[in-house]
């Protein structure tokens, strides 16, 4: 192991320029000339747009121009896209209306951009786009997600009948109802997931610019994926072609999905700088993002498992209806199914399962991937019925897991849900955790708490997921319209420092760090030498982005690749310098040696060599320059299990959350630091979702109740005790680093760990978030019961 | 329309053109070029955009620009030392790895020096209760709080050596 290299807690790179107030995110970016852009919002959640007076905007003091959906359909761009088909149970195509870039007659959900003022000053854009005249005629509209599909909704499309976008299925019906005939006992129960609003810290932002020497159209915006991007902006929206189209994601304060897709307001900067003639920018204020960053989740899900008499899982069934908003966002059909529903084999033999998914437009916020996308929806189904079962057979929830637990002598494991997992040790974690977080005591720890008028309840996540999206044969079979691989760059400079250009992006997960700690380890040139460059379309090649826990395990893995292609090259250019035999030079530590001898060039004597070629093998190209793409051969399945125990106080329904314990294994790791990092922050919002996070429409009118921070309740500091994480690993089998990816785990069990917490020491269901109100509520219901006992 | 504000900034004076609405954060970012100070929020919540102004820490989205007049300002660019040294608490994020995105960072950090201004022996309660202001959506809060607590150890250890 070198000193900075794989598996050392390396002090990241990147920090410095954060913490000294150098970091330049989209909105730090000040061009000359630059404008400002004021979206005008739909103020209704459905609404017909009758009229636009632009003359009202026009003649306020600094505005160069007010634009509406029809100046962007004359200019011929298109719709913002879906980019997965989904088909339904009778094999035709789902119905995806798509997403306008400024609404052209009618308004869908609040917040939606009906015109675009552009001024000399913010100040000045917002004055103009308050006094823009817009009349609208108000519609019914439709919000709720478990009724969207009864007949009588208002119609969000007029030619999407029902409100739904399709329904499809997965799993083997005969078989699981089969399975049900035959049960011993059979566990069932409804759960919401609830919606959710992502909150990166950065809200989005964008500077469009265009260069009419180049006929260049650059776009700064805060971006998971910057070629993503350009590829739907230009092959859909027919903004420009990709080769005058450039997309620049500077530093980006948090994704968590919400930057993944491409949304109106970057767009229409970007094509409004070429009407302008100036660069034009926008940022969004808080409550734009409230309405318009995609949301996630919101399911509403009944499940079902059947157990034989010694608890065996017989097979599961879920009918879930999902949420998709206004429209399909770029992946929000994938996220309610094949990012869901696959998972829902968890860590257990379940023999049969089934499962439907009834998918429906609504007047409210597009909904799309967010941490963790479908599989903390697996998760919380299939953890919070696996707890339910073991409470209702009088059974320990851990015993019931180990008792159904894929063991490790059965992997390869084929799911009844596609997946075929590669590797695991479920129990291995399953007792580390029970050891860190001394479960054998527990019940000493709930006297304790009872002794102060306390109600204390123990909760279990059992997680597994599908991370490393994905190998591109398979994504393109269910339905996904791009491959998922990803790619690299190494480039030796002449002076013996490295430049890596990855597709991937960093938007907190520290790839620059990570990414030369893997340089060198591979190539044995110190982290502090290599430079990582990622998020700008004209300078790295191609590349998918970052989500899904994938930065790692396939842009890492092309990167290893291209290591490879180096060290081999160098090879032959050593062999040349030291006057020996290709195949007797070995490498390593950043040293080519003739083996068995004390004879050897560094790789930096190499590289030197391979850009003055003076002395140089013949039929070998100059340079020392290597690229790579790697299109992983499956998922990764990162598995943990994490225990959380709250205190509730029966008085107010508040939950404390008193201990938490993670337990992941993430198989080879990198960067220990910021793994647990990640670990922390993931856990974090799934404490949110579980206990105070809500995205709350007015059934009646689609308002968005909890649109600022003020009513959206975020996790704060003192919401959480000392997490204590641990590690298992098992490596990844078909990956050349071993590694799972760690982005997303915490958020993706924490939901159910808590809410098992909640309903345990509770004693009733409560459905998240267990806001204090709710939680007093589920214990006022249950007490005559208990009285009656 | 516009009115002028006078103050200090990191250790130098100016004197800004602003208009009666503007924001200290405004001022910073876009007259100062100051763009270290972030604003996540427009409901004063988030606490992206502390500053120290005359040594208290303050959220600078909620803080007229002519509220200012006069005052000493210190954004996150001038905390560390002009040789480029970190501040304890900067060194002290690094150290326990108190950041990823880096947004929230530097109102965490203008916050975090402030609370030790105040309380220089803080429980981890009292560190998690005054970071009541500041939103941080990655890091969970876990390493943050680490942070403070050993940089407020640092400080006490560099203190009692020096005694």
């Amino acid at each position: 192991m070198t000193a900075d290299g794989i598996g050392v807690a390396v002090r990241r790179k990147e920090d410095r320029r954060f913490l000294t107030g150098a970091g330049r995110y989209t909105d730090d970016i000040d061009r000359y000339g630059q404008v400002y852009a004021c979206f005008v919002r739909s103020p209704y959640a459905h609404a017909t747009v009758d009229s636009i007076n632009k003359e009202s905007a026009l003649g306020m003091p600094g505005v160069l121009a007010v634009f509406t959906g029809a100046d962007v359909a004359a200019d011929g761009l298109g719709l913002l896209p879906a980019g997965w088909m989904i088909h339904n149970k009778d094999g035709s195509p789902m119905k995806t209306p798509g997403h306008p870039l400024l609404v052209a007659d009618r308004a869908r959900y609040v917040g939606e951009a009906v015109a675009v003022v552009i001024a000399e000053t913010y100040a000045q854009a917002r004055d103009a786009a308050d006094a823009l005249e817009v009349d609208y005629t108000p519609l019914p509209a439709t919000i709720a997600t478990g009724t969207a599909s009864k007949p009588g909704q208002p119609q969000v499309h007029d030619d999407v009948p029902n409100n739904t976008a399709f329904d499809w299925c997965i799993g083997d019906k005969a078989a699981t109802e089969a399975a049900f005939a035959n049960a011993a006992h059979i566990t069932k129960l409804d759960i919401v997931n609830n919606r959710l609003i992502p909150n990166a810290m950065e809200p989005r932002a964008a500077v469009g610019e265009y260069d009419p020497g180049t006929e260049i159209t650059t776009l700064y915006t805060t971006s998971q994926n910057p070629h993503v991007a350009r590829l739907v902006l230009s092959a859909f929206v027919q903004l420009a072609p990709e080769h005058k189209l450039r997309i620049v994601a500077p530093d980006v304060g948090g994704g968590f999905g919400s930057k993944i897709y491409v949304y109106a307001e970057e767009t229409v900067c970007a094509w409004a700088a070429r009407k302008v003639k100036r660069p034009v920018r926008w940022t969004a204020e808080r409550s734009e993002s409230f309405v318009t960053d995609a949301h996630g989740r919101d399911h509403v899900t009944h499940a079902e498992l059947a157990m034989d008499a010694n608890g065996k899982f017989l097979g599961l069934r879920v009918k879930t209806f999902a949420n998709l908003g206004a429209f399909a966002s770029l992946f929000g059909t994938a996220t309610p199914t094949y990012l869901y529903m696959t998972l829902l084999s968890g860590q257990y033999k379940i023999p049969a399962i089934y499962g439907e998914v009834d998918a429906v437009y609504t007047n409210t916020t597009p909904v799309d991937a967010y941490r963790g996308a479908g599989r903390p929806e697996a998760t919380f189904v299939v953890e919070r019925i696996v707890e339910t079962a073991a409470r209702e057979l009088g059974l320990d929830p851990a015993d019931l897991r180990r008792r159904n637990f894929i063991q490790p002598d059965e992997f390869p494991y084929q799911t009844p849900v596609l997946l075929q997992y590669d590797t695991g040790d479920y129990d291995k974690h399953l007792t580390k955790a029970l050891d860190l977080g001394d479960y054998a005591n527990f019940t000493i720890r709930k006297a304790d708490s009872a002794a102060r008028g306390k109600l204390r309840g123990v909760g279990f996540a059992c997680y597994i997921e599908a991370c490393g999206i994905a190998p591109s044969a398979a994504v393109g079979a269910l339905g996904g319209g791009v491959g998922l691989w990803e790619s690299g760059t190494i480039r030796f400079n002449p002076t013996g420092n490295v430049t890596v250009h990855t597709g991937s992006h960093s938007h907190g997960q520290g790839h620059e760090t990570a990414f030369a700690q893997l340089i060198a380890t591979h190539l044995g040139v110190p982290v502090d030498q290599v430079e990582v460059v990622h998020g700008d379309t004209m300078q790295t090649p191609f590349g998918m982005g970052t989500y899904g826990s994938r930065s790692l395990a396939v842009g890492g893995s092309a990167l290893v690749k291209a290591a490879d292609k180096i060290v081999a090259k160098g090879k032959k250019i050593a062999a040349h310098l030291l006057e020996a035999s290709e195949a007797d030079i070995e490498f390593t530590d950043g040293k080519f040696t003739v083996a068995g001898t004390d004879k050897a060039k560094s790789i930096q004597e190499v590289a030197f060599a391979a850009y003055v070629p003076h002395n140089y093998p013949a039929g070998v190209e100059p340079g020392l320059e290597e690229s790579a793409f790697y299109d992983p051969l499956n998922f990764t399945f990162p598995a943990g299990t994490q225990i959380c125990e709250v205190e509730v106080d029966p008085d107010t329904g508040e939950v404390e959350i008193v201990q938490f314990v993670a337990v992941d294994d993430f198989g080879k790791i990198i960067n220990p630091m910021i793994v647990e990092g990640q670990v922390h922050g993931g856990i974090a919002q799934g404490v949110g979702q579980a206990l105070m996070e809500h995205a709350v429409y007015d059934q009646d009118t689609g308002q968005l109740l909890s649109g600022s921070y003020m009513d959206y309740c975020m996790p704060r500091a003192d919401d959480f005790p000392t997490l204590k994480v641990g590690l298992t690993e098992t490596p990844c089998t078909h990956n050349p680093l071993g590694v799972k990816g760690c982005g997303e785990a915490g958020a993706i069990a924490a939901p159910a760990a808590v809410m098992n917490a909640v309903t345990n020491a509770v004693g009733t269901m409560v459905q998240m978030p267990a806001t204090p109100l709710r939680v007093w509520e589920a214990l006022q219901s249950a007490a005559p019961a208990a009285a009656a006992e | 329309m516009s009115t002028t504000v006078s103050l200090t900034v990191n250790g130098k004076p100016c004197t800004v053109e602003v208009e009666p609405r503007t924001l200290l954060s405004a001022l910073l970012r876009d007259k100062l070029g100051l763009t270290g100070t972030h604003v996540g929020c427009d409901t004063s919540q988030c606490g992206a955009c502390v500053v120290h102004v005359d040594g208290k820490s303050r959220k600078s989205c909620t803080t007229l620009a002519v509220q200012v007049d006069g005052a000493e300002v210190t954004t996150i660019e001038g905390l560390a030392a002009a040789d480029g040294t970190l501040h304890p608490m900067q060194e002290a994020f690094r150290e326990n790895h108190g950041l990823q995105c880096g947004f929230c960072t530097p109102g965490m950090v203008m916050s975090a020096v402030d609370l030790l201004h105040t309380n220089p022996s803080p429980t981890e309660a009292e560190v998690r209760e005054w970071l009541e202001g500041n939103i941080c959506r990655c890091t969970g809060y876990h390493n943050i709080v680490k942070a403070i607590l050993d940089c407020a150890a640092n400080l006490r250890g560099a203190q009692q050596a020096a005694e």
